[in-house]
């Protein structure tokens, strides 16, 4: 009896010594997971400190990004960068082309040097996204400033968005990307960038532009199939008409850089979307991006891309829904509308289902490599040649965000040649930012190859058995890039 | 006789066929060889269509010299007449070459290029993104169309696919490719084919192993690596090339020159895209000179090395160059043009009934205009395709109508279009 007790008690602690490492795979692979959608991948700290305040409690956290403390390290970063506190009228004045004052003409030199000049302000802003992608604590705010920059997309080639691009980032999507989509779309709607970017600044009663009302509906609101008609647009156009970027010279609001401009606007009468619009100006259009915030296409649209980004490449319709009940419920409140999501079965039985963008692979692998990052150049380089460059979507409808837009044969040899020059330490990650490298003369640090023990820490109980198995076969110093070049780090 | 004895054959054959082009005698002997009205070689058919993407100036391109609106719409822009200096040289009584394609006009004399003018997508949208989804999909109106006509073309091809029948130049593929058939991307940049990492054989091998599964990723990375091995083969054939007086590797140049080597060497791939920015010129496009000259300047060029790249391939290749619409016919305040209709597709190869400028042409006075601004649409893109793709690749319409749903068929116009 008491032998057969014993046996038992053998066998059980047995199954728990197999079960043991099962489970502890399971936690981390939600740690994962969680680290995979909230964040731009796990660092080996964020990776132990989510395993040990529990998913649950980070997705929290998350949420309420004002309430974490940023490290000193990007604190410091940012501050370096002296062009971010500069707003758009400033912005324009010191960096943008110079004008004929007085009859006086800027010699070609000058236009020239203006335009070096003016390539600072668009460097600071790339290296202020990377820098905080990479090491901002408050990796949900991150991903959801590249997930709304990317919604609401304006090209940094475009004439004065090259010094406009990052005060839109700071100044008309950062604050709300967790806030309400009605203030979202305001916020960008009156923003010189989308202003000059979508051509409204040229939309006047006696010449509509109908891009901008155009792209409002079909891309940052309602859909395209969203049921409205080409009078529609152009109604909405004529609704708009007026709305500018203030001319340089403006006397009477010389410190604004948007402005509605009464005489350009068409004040006759108009249907919008089935409604009656009274003529009052200004006040018309915010009428019309009311109407359009609230409308359940828009709450359905926007659903869609959030599943589309944190769950599945086609997501599951019935998810869509919920969120878009969810969306109208709370008169577009973001955070509330991710609540949901991060609650859902879906989100959580979708873990490496996505395939990562370009930006997401790079960030996400410098990241889980933990390399000290003081110059971007490098990891924005790649990103080009990835297909993806930080600020250069031509396109209005941003970047896809799905496998079969970015999976391709090439990319593939590219991201696993990325994986061997960061892994190897050859990119030149650590110089000064410029211009004290320049000033000093110094070389560009190169830093040390990546330890593989540190991606064994977070990823060694969850990696795929042949990955494993390839990378225990493998001398040492190929193992890290074996590991973030492999199919597994691929997905998210 | 098994497969691969087959394809070496082949790809001896074709390396043999391409050896007698001599390569000092202009891009066009293959052509020359070949005449105009004959039938080509025998070798798959194929077709290289380039995307201009912005909206090239298609008026500036093939010029209607014999239109006095064209005059007053563009003081300051316009390509002067044949007899004037500096003017288009005449393609026919009617109209003229931008000068700055000078190299294409042997190619024009030998029949080898044609030109359908006033053709583009009949859907109204001046967005450059939507029109040229359009342009991709082949479904001009409809957005929702997921994959790109060249995947479906690539489906409705007889005989069996392999991972390289359809290859494009970039770092990502093009809508135009998306699709259920396999196709690869190749980068062909000057300096893209140095040694990388991924090609040396300790990281392969470990690379190899790990991407064994037959999966979407799997597949990608086998693809990228047979591609990367023919492209470095490229590159040791690419010194004696360089020897016999290679060109600069201007951007375009370099890469065309590369592409045509790459297909006229591999007879598996059957279809070949590239595109190319840069034509969008609201402001300072310039006339005979300026911005957009140098532009047309780069891509005449590449064309005709891309044509001496492909040697004896050239009889069976067409190369498509289009655009996803046209632009304004006045040009506007700041001497550039604005996005406008209808523009001219340009259609060279072996196997073109060239020296002719095809298509309806509406004219541009006030009253013929599109929307009374632009150069109208009197060919569909679809149509001009159809017309190319029927004869050369030996699509029934039934297999037209499925890489090209719902599109109006060939017109009568176009009958003789290729010379098959």
């Amino acid at each position: 009896m008491a032998h057969r007790f014993a046996r038992l008690l053998l066998a059980a602690g047995a199954l728990i010594a197999l079960l043991g490492p099962a489970r502890a795979a399971d936690a981390d692979r939600r740690v994962i997971h969680v680290l995979n959608r909230l964040a731009f991948g796990p660092t080996v700290d964020d990776f132990n400190y989510v395993k040990a305040i529990g998913v649950e409690r980070y997705i929290a956290e998350q949420l309420d990004p004002a309430a974490i403390d940023e490290p000193i390290a990007l604190r410091f970063a940012l501050a370096q960068l002296d062009t971010r506190g500069l707003d758009a009228v400033a912005l324009r004045q010191l960096y943008g082309p110079l004008r004929t004052v007085d009859g006086v003409r800027p010699t070609s030199a000058e236009i020239r040097a203006r335009q070096v000049r003016a390539q600072r302000v668009v460097r600071q802003a790339e290296a202020a996204r990377v820098l905080e992608a990479v090491l901002s604590r408050r990796q949900l705010q991150q991903v959801m400033v590249n997930f709304w920059f990317n919604h609401f997309n304006v090209f940094a080639g475009d004439g004065l968005d090259r010094v406009w691009v990052g005060d839109y980032e700071e100044q008309a999507i950062r604050p709300y990307a967790l806030g309400r989509f009605r203030d979202l779309l305001f916020a960008v709607a009156k923003h010189p960038a989308m202003l000059i970017y979508l051509d409204n600044t040229q939309n006047v009663a006696r010449g509509l532009n109908e891009n901008y009302a155009r792209e409002v509906m079909e891309l940052h609101t309602l859909g395209v199939d969203g049921g409205y008609t080409q009078n529609d647009v152009t109604t909405l156009a004529r609704v708009f008409t007026g709305w500018r970027v203030n001319p340089p010279n403006s006397a009477e609001f010389p410190g604004v850089a948007a402005v509605f401009e009464g005489s350009r606007h068409d004040y006759g009468p108009k249907v919008f979307l089935g409604r009656r619009l009274v003529a009052q100006g200004r006040a018309e259009g915010e009428e019309a991006l009311e109407m359009l915030a609230e409308s359940p296409a828009t709450a359905h649209h926007i659903s869609y891309e959030l599943a589309q980004y944190f769950v599945a490449d086609a997501p599951p319709p019935a998810l869509v829904e919920r969120l878009a009940a969810r969306f109208l419920a709370t008169g577009g409140d973001i955070r509330a509308v991710l609540a949901s999501l991060f609650a859902s079965p879906e989100f959580w039985d979708s873990a490496g289902q996505k395939y990562k963008t370009p930006y997401e692979y790079v960030i996400s692998a410098v990241r889980a490599a933990g390399v000290p990052v003081n110059n971007v150049r490098p990891l924005l380089g790649w990103m080009s040649r990835l297909g993806m460059p930080l600020y250069g979507c031509q396109t209005p409808d941003g970047y896809q965000d799905t496998e079969e837009a970015w999976l391709s044969p090439e990319a593939t040899m590219q991201r696993i040649n990325f994986a061997v020059a960061l892994a190897r330490g050859f990119l030149p990650l650590g110089a000064e930012p410029e211009p004290a490298a320049a000033e000093t003369g110094r070389e560009p640090r190169r830093p040390d190859p990546v330890d593989p023990a540190r991606l064994d820490r977070i990823f060694g109980a969850t990696l795929s058995g042949s990955t494993s198995a390839v990378v225990a076969a493998a001398p040492p110093v190929l193992r890290a890039a074996l590991i973030l070049g492999s199919p597994d780090f691929m997905h998210r | 006789m098994t497969r691969s004895e087959f394809s070496r054959r082949l790809v001896v054959r074709a390396a043999l066929a391409g050896a007698i082009v001599p390569l000092g005698r202009g891009a066009w002997a293959a052509t020359a060889e070949a005449g105009p009205g004959r039938s080509g070689s025998g070798g798959p058919k194929r077709l290289i269509v380039i995307l201009l993407r912005g909206a090239v100036d298609g008026l500036n391109v093939v010029v209607p010299y014999a239109d006095a609106a064209y005059y007053e719409a563009r003081p300051t822009i316009a390509i002067a007449r044949p007899t004037e200096p500096g003017g288009a040289p005449a393609l026919d009584g009617h109209f003229g070459l931008h000068p700055a394609l000078a190299a294409l006009l042997p190619l024009w004399r030998e029949r080898g290029l044609a030109f359908i003018h006033a053709a583009g997508s009949p859907d109204p949208n001046r967005s450059h993104f939507e029109a040229q989804r359009y342009i991709e999909n082949g479904t001009p109106g409809c957005s929702t169309t997921a994959d790109g006509w060249m995947n479906r073309l690539l489906q409705a091809l007889p005989g069996r696919r392999g991972p390289t029948d359809a290859i494009m130049v970039g770092p990502t593929l093009a809508r135009i490719l998306f699709g259920a058939a396999p196709v690869a991307n190749l980068p062909l940049g000057p300096g893209d084919a140095r040694s990388m990492p991924i090609d040396r054989p300790l990281l392969a091998g470990a690379f190899g192993r790990l991407y064994a599964a037959d999966d979407a990723l799997g597949a990608a990375y086998r693809e990228g690596r047979s591609a990367r091995a023919r492209l470095l083969g490229d590159l040791a054939r690419e010194q004696d090339i360089a020897a016999a007086g290679s060109p600069p590797p201007a951007s375009f140049a370099a890469r065309a020159a590369r592409l045509g080597r790459l297909i006229g060497g591999d007879e598996r791939i059957r279809l070949a895209f590239v595109g190319l920015g840069g034509w969008d010129t609201h402001v300072d496009q310039g006339g005979g000179k300026g911005q957009l000259a140098r532009h047309l300047g780069a891509l005449g060029d590449g064309l005709a090395l891309l044509a001496r790249g492909l040697g004896a391939a050239w009889r069976d290749t067409v190369v498509v160059v289009l655009s996803e619409f046209g632009r304004t016919v006045r040009e506007n305040g700041d001497r550039g043009t604005d996005h406008g209709h209808g523009n001219v597709i340009w259609v060279a190869g072996g196997a073109v009934n060239g020296g002719q400028v095809y298509g309806e042409w509406p004219g541009l006075a006030a009253g013929q205009l599109y929307q009374r601004r632009d150069l109208e649409v009197t060919t569909d893109f679809r149509a001009a395709l159809a017309a190319i793709l029927g004869p050369h690749m030996g699509l029934a319409d039934r297999q037209l109508d499925l890489v090209f749903p719902g599109a109006p068929p060939a017109g009568a116009g176009l009958a003789q279009l290729l010379a098959v």
